[in-house]
């Protein structure tokens, strides 16, 4: 469920850096304040131990199939929420770095979906209510698996917000919402499942690890929470409202806005911020024949919907095709002639 | 072998890489890193319908490649590897939106078709990127730009152990995996009661090695803070390197070249 580089519009990417960032520092400020040397090795190793517990997979019971632990919600218990999230953070960058899982831009949204969501939010504010001080083993397992779905439904929701918002893909949010959301929710019961397991065994194997030193103080947590929901919450805002303007199509807000309101044109700006960005975008757009700026320059509210584009011109087709073809020669010429010349040095 | 083995395969080789003396292991780990993320910026802002305007930015990942000499083989696995979530989201868009864009030797082509194109171009140009980053710094180079750029000790100094015990924890896990499977008869995968007593060991055993790796980081006079050593210092090459990428990226993304040169070409042809 790793979101990726190519479904994400700049705004939507660099906001939720933001988010991911101001989570980052201040995670890392309050295990700073902490002190406790002996975290460092010990967040290092549950890092590793998360990617190597993603080597053996179970049999997930009643079905054929089989799963392995995510890991996000045993490092909150284990750890508490700060490190656990900069220990995600960590594998989430190992993964974005070396396995091409997600991507550079992405990673930002991912903190955001596989860290800030589980540790600032679901472990918290579900979690901890949920099993209480001194739970009973089922009352543990149960604690885990609803917060385990919880969690992952609200992942998958941040991938399906991020990517709907940023417009790369042409999937309309309800039907992108009926295929994320189901399958999450099956993850998520395996991934609690999981997790509860291994609580119940540690429960019985050194149950110190599980309320013993690893734990933050919760007095100090608990006013860093309401700040960090609201900042998450605002970013979320943030990064709805900047799509739009970040967005392929300016236009796009104004247009429902007109269908909302029932006006047939609003008045449209001639200066500033919306005409500059459509003069900008009929400058920058890949075959300017027939793509939306022309249409939205002369009146942004009539332009013609996606569908009727009659307008299709093989001859800049041909161009289009004909000028990347000699492009990607280019490119390729070039990185031979450079590989050349360095054999030869 | 499992996908998360190979996977670890293909980490240890882009590691190796890393440590060899290229033109592109000697640029400072900070102008590599900059210019990587103005790359990628530079990539996701063009329009959804974008292809052939993309195309000039792969010289990025080409000339980096080139001159960090990482072998097309490695980039070509991973980037194979690469996130089937965004190719099966992007698959949609062929199904979702079919009017048509253009005309391609008289075949019509439907815009979600041409947008599927340009996320799966998205897609290799941001991966082969962060790849040759990666292939061309190494972990430890790059851990200590991103403190010298300002990002919290604490998650670099994470960084650094995951990336250094990753392998050791990985190694243990297929030992303890292979021991299961020599006693479980045709039973390919554990229950869940067996697989979380397994995790659990696994998970014992790194409480017990973090507190060895501890004592022995005190005896060694850590004090709760790791020294990175690194040798760069900013040079005018690296200024250079910088600038003249930013430049290129504002220029492809300003001006439609593979559109104009096209267009020459088409004229010659009419």
């Amino acid at each position: 469920m790793h979101m990726a580089d190519a479904l994400l519009s700049p705004g939507v990417g660099l906001a939720m850096w933001g988010v991911a960032a101001a989570a980052l520092a201040g995670a890392s400020r309050r295990l700073r304040q902490r002190a406790d040397d002996r975290l460092v090795p010990l967040m290092g190793m549950l890092g590793a131990f998360v990617f190597a517990a993603q080597m053996i997979n179970f049999t997930i019971p009643a079905t054929g199939s089989s799963g392995h632990l995510g890991g996000g919600l045993l490092l909150a218990i284990l750890l508490g929420p700060h490190a656990a999230f900069v220990v995600i953070a960590s594998v989430l960058t190992v993964q974005a770095l070396f396995f091409a899982d997600g991507g550079l831009l992405a990673l930002g949204a991912n903190l955001f979906n596989l860290g800030v969501l589980p540790c600032f939010l679901v472990y918290p504010l579900i979690y901890r209510p949920l099993v209480g001080v001194a739970p009973s083993p089922r009352r543990a397992a149960i604690a885990a698996v609803v917060a385990a779905t919880f969690g992952l439904q609200l992942g998958a929701l941040g991938v399906v917000l991020q990517t709907t918002l940023s417009g790369i893909s042409s999937l309309p949010l309800p039907t992108f919402l009926m295929l994320m959301l189901p399958i999450h929710a099956a993850i998520g019961i395996v991934e609690g499942l999981a997790t509860a397991a291994i609580v119940l065994f540690l429960r019985r194997a050194r149950p110190e690890l599980l309320d013993g030193a690893a734990l933050p103080a919760p007095v100090v947590a608990r006013s860093m929470r309401p700040l960090l929901t609201l900042v998450a919450v605002a970013a979320l805002f943030t990064g709805g409202v900047l799509s739009w303007f970040a967005s392929t199509q300016p236009d796009g807000l104004e247009w429902s806005v007109a269908q909302a309101a029932g006006v047939e044109a609003l008045p449209t700006p001639q200066q500033g911020l919306h005409a500059r960005l459509a003069g900008l975008q009929q400058q920058l757009a890949w075959l300017p024949g027939y793509d939306w700026p022309a249409a939205a320059a002369a009146a942004p509210t009539h332009k013609p919907a996606p569908a009727a584009w009659p307008d299709v011109k093989p001859g800049t087709s041909l161009a289009g095709v004909l000028g990347g073809g000699v492009t990607l020669a280019l490119v390729m010429a070039v990185g031979f002639a450079l590989r050349r010349r360095r054999s030869r040095d | 072998m499992t996908s998360l083995e190979t996977a670890l395969d293909d980490l240890r080789s882009l590691d190796a890489l890393a440590t060899r003396d290229t033109d592109l292991t000697r640029r400072d780990p900070r102008a590599k890193l900059v210019a990587t993320l103005l790359f990628i910026v530079s990539v996701v802002s063009f329009d959804r319908y974008s292809v052939a305007a993309l195309l000039p930015l792969a010289l990025f990942p080409t000339v980096l490649a080139v001159q960090g000499e990482v072998p097309a083989r490695t980039l070509l696995r991973t980037l194979a590897l690469a996130s089937p979530f965004a190719l099966m989201v992007g698959l949609f868009n062929p199904l979702l939106d079919r009017a048509p864009m253009l005309v391609l030797a008289g075949v019509e082509v439907s815009g979600g078709w041409v947008s599927f194109a340009s996320i799966v171009l998205r897609l290799g140009l941001t991966v082969g990127a962060s790849l040759v980053l990666i292939a061309g710094t190494g972990m430890h180079p790059l851990c200590a730009a991103l403190a010298r750029l300002g990002v919290p000790r604490v998650f670099t100094v994470q960084l650094l152990f995951l990336h250094r015990y990753l392998f050791v924890l990985a190694a243990e896990a297929a030992r303890m995996d292979t021991a299961r499977q020599l006693r479980a008869g045709s039973h390919p995968r554990p229950s869940l009661a067996v697989h979380a007593s397994l995790l659990g060991h696994l998970l014992l055993r790194a409480f017990e090695r973090a507190q060895r790796i501890h004592g022995a980081m005190l005896a060694r006079g850590f004090d709760g803070e790791l020294r990175l050593a690194h040798a760069w210092r900013w040079q005018m090459a690296d200024t250079t390197f910088v600038v003249g990428w930013c430049a290129f990226f504002i220029a492809v993304r300003w001006v439609d070249w593979p559109q104009a040169i096209g267009r020459l070409f088409a004229g010659a042809v009419a």
